[in-house]
């Protein structure tokens, strides 16, 4: 069963085309995930998904209501976090899961059975009557994440989840993210740049680039499409024509004295190709990640954006103003 | 309604296009409530704020009135008691537009965020602010007027009256706070206001002297313009019997700038990115 369904979705903010026409379609219990630089339109689209936006043109449906048409109804069905911290610091733990409560209108016979709940599938039940300003920066991910569903949403969308925390915690908000997601079924909808991450947690993944959808599969077919496994061989002299008709060779590519082979199966091949080569100097097996995807589909590398923001100023800008406080 | 979205960052929606039934109203109030408790929460937590909002009335009642009320007093009231009803509007001023002007720095941190996706309209956040504003405002005003026996010529029962003319006048500008706050991008309007508007509202309320043909004529106009004057003067009217309008009148004008400051707030802060 379809939970999302999105058709044509575009966004415009004056001459910048943020979103270009999403089609995209997300069933019931999937995690799936946005992947793409900052500034490809993954905040933008979430942003309508939850009605904080509104579209330019398009139209997407989730959880049977039409984003434009019902906002209030599809609010109701969503949960969001969203990538810089919202929590009231002059409340306690508790007390902001009550204020969401009393906002997601959670009868009051439900409210506190639920937020106890929540507070335990986080960890923070010991924690949770400290003002929200005592806490890390991973408890008090946890606590929004436990905020966004506490309603007991349909779906769950997280705006880059671990972006700013340490890798040990980033992988710990990952284990809740799962937990989360197994309870009730929750589809939840993500972005992020760490590749890794994606690869590891998504059943679903679909590549943005300058407002659009690139390539939308699983992770595995994704890196499958890439051919196999890379094995790059150090060697003055190799014999590439020799190497690249042998049947399980896909693509071989030159970079200075190191071919990159891409190969299926580079374990049960690799003694054939080394016996054809003389003179190696060294061999490296890798396997490709969405990395190799994204550097395939668009000819850079997703973080090379991080570092000259190619094109991403609006989501940029966005993010220096919330941080410069 | 595929809105034509040419602003250049994103705006909210409140979604309020759905038809109104019973169950909507009930949401609609608890979100108002929400918000309401969210504020108290707030306000109680901070005592310091609660006692200084508390002292510093006090202090120009007691350190400033009773030093010009030993050498002045108007007709037969002595300047310390003639000014406190002054002073109490003084706090509702100060009291209620700073409450307002906070959404500044709770926009800044984001806080008001996680808010507004709420499945409850602007509308609704505007009112519980609002609601929650006054009854932090009130709480000041009750303590102050559990001072008032040490005032001998205000008339205790003169408090319900006065108590009403304030939380009228606490709407007022509890919305206007807010309004100017979904306006303003930063916190260093806030000084500009605090100086142009804040303390001339103040000054010219006719809080501190009394509003007769012995004013400049310029003065006098200004005051007369003024919506706070008609609460000091409704107050004084409660308090003390000395009073220049009929007290209804002074509750119908004051009644009529707060219907005008709620449409004029609720309406910016829909707007308000």
């Amino acid at each position: 069963m379809a939970i999302i369904e999105i058709r044509s979705l575009t966004k415009t903010f004056g001459k910048i085309r943020a979103v270009r026409g999403i089609d995209l379609t997300i069933e019931k219990g999937e995690i799936f995930g946005l992947l793409g630089p900052n500034g490809a339109g993954k905040t933008t689209t979430i942003g309508m998904l939850c009605t904080i936006i509104r579209p330019t043109s398009g139209n997407g449906i989730i959880a049977g209501f039409d984003i434009a048409k019902h906002p209030t109804q599809v609010r109701q069905n969503v949960g969001i976090v969203f990538q810089d911290p919202t929590l009231d610091t002059i409340l306690t733990g508790r007390e902001n899961l009550q204020l969401h409560a009393r906002l997601y209108g959670i009868p009051a016979r439900d409210r506190s059975r639920w937020i106890e709940e929540m507070l335990e599938l986080v960890d923070l039940t010991e924690r949770a009557d400290d003002l929200t300003k005592t806490y890390s920066g991973g408890m008090r991910r946890r606590l929004e994440l436990a905020r966004g569903l506490l309603h007991r949403p349909a779906v769950l969308f997280l705006d880059e989840p671990t972006l700013g925390l340490d890798p040990q915690t980033r992988a710990r908000t990952w284990e809740y993210i799962r937990k989360m997601a197994q309870k009730e079924r929750t589809t939840v909808v993500l972005t992020t740049h760490y590749m890794e991450e994606a690869q590891l947690m998504c059943d679903r993944i679909g590549i943005i680039d300058t407002g659009r959808i690139i390539a939308l599969d699983t992770p595995g077919n994704m890196i499958d499409m890439l051919g196999g496994d890379i094995v790059a061989i150090n060697s003055p002299s190799p014999p590439l024509n020799k190497i690249l008709s042998l049947p399980y060779v896909s693509a071989i590519k030159t970079v200075g004295d190191t071919i990159e082979i891409t190969m299926k199966s580079a374990h049960l091949h690799l003694a054939e190709i080394l016996s054809l080569i003389d003179n190696v100097v060294s061999v490296e097996i890798r396997k490709p990640t969405l990395n190799d995807v994204f550097i395939k589909l668009t000819g850079r590398d997703i973080r090379q954006e991080d570092a000259d923001n190619g094109g991403g100023w609006v989501e940029t800008i966005a993010r220096y103003r919330q941080r410069g406080k | 309604m595929a809105g034509a979205g040419l602003k250049p960052s994103p705006g909210i929606d409140s979604g309020e296009n759905e038809g109104m039934n019973s169950h909507n109203v009930q949401r609609e109030l608890l979100g108002i409530s929400a918000v309401w408790w969210r504020e108290f929460k707030v306000f109680w937590r901070e005592k310091s704020r609660i006692i200084s909002s508390v002292v510093q009335p006090l202090m120009w009642l007691f350190l400033f009135g009773s030093g010009i009320g030993a050498s002045l007093s108007v007709g037969s009231v002595n300047y310390r008691d003639y000014i406190y009803p002054g002073i109490l509007t003084m706090s509702v001023i100060f009291g209620s537009v700073f409450f307002g002007l906070y959404i500044i720095w709770d926009r800044k941190l984001d806080v008001l965020k996680a808010v507004l996706v709420a499945p409850v309209t602007r509308i609704s956040i505007f009112f519980g602010k609002v609601l929650g504003g006054c009854t932090d405002v009130l709480l000041q005003v009750a303590i102050l007027f559990a001072f008032s026996f040490l005032f001998p010529s205000i008339n205790p029962w003169g408090i319900p009256l006065a108590f009403l003319l304030l939380l009228v006048t606490s709407i007022a500008l509890v919305s206007l706070g807010l309004a100017l706050g979904s306006l303003l991008e930063s916190l260093e309007g806030f000084q500009v206001i605090s100086a142009f508007l804040i303390f001339p509202l103040f000054f010219l309320s006719g809080a501190l002297f009394p509003i007769d043909e012995k004013l400049p004529s310029w003065l006098g106009g200004l005051v007369k313009i003024n919506p706070l004057s008609y609460t000091v003067d409704g107050v004084r009217g409660a308090l003390l019997g000395i009073n220049t309008h009929p007290i209804y009148i002074d509750l119908g004008i004051i009644t009529l700038f707060a219907a005008v400051m709620l449409i004029l707030g609720s309406i910016l802060f829909s707007r308000m990115k």
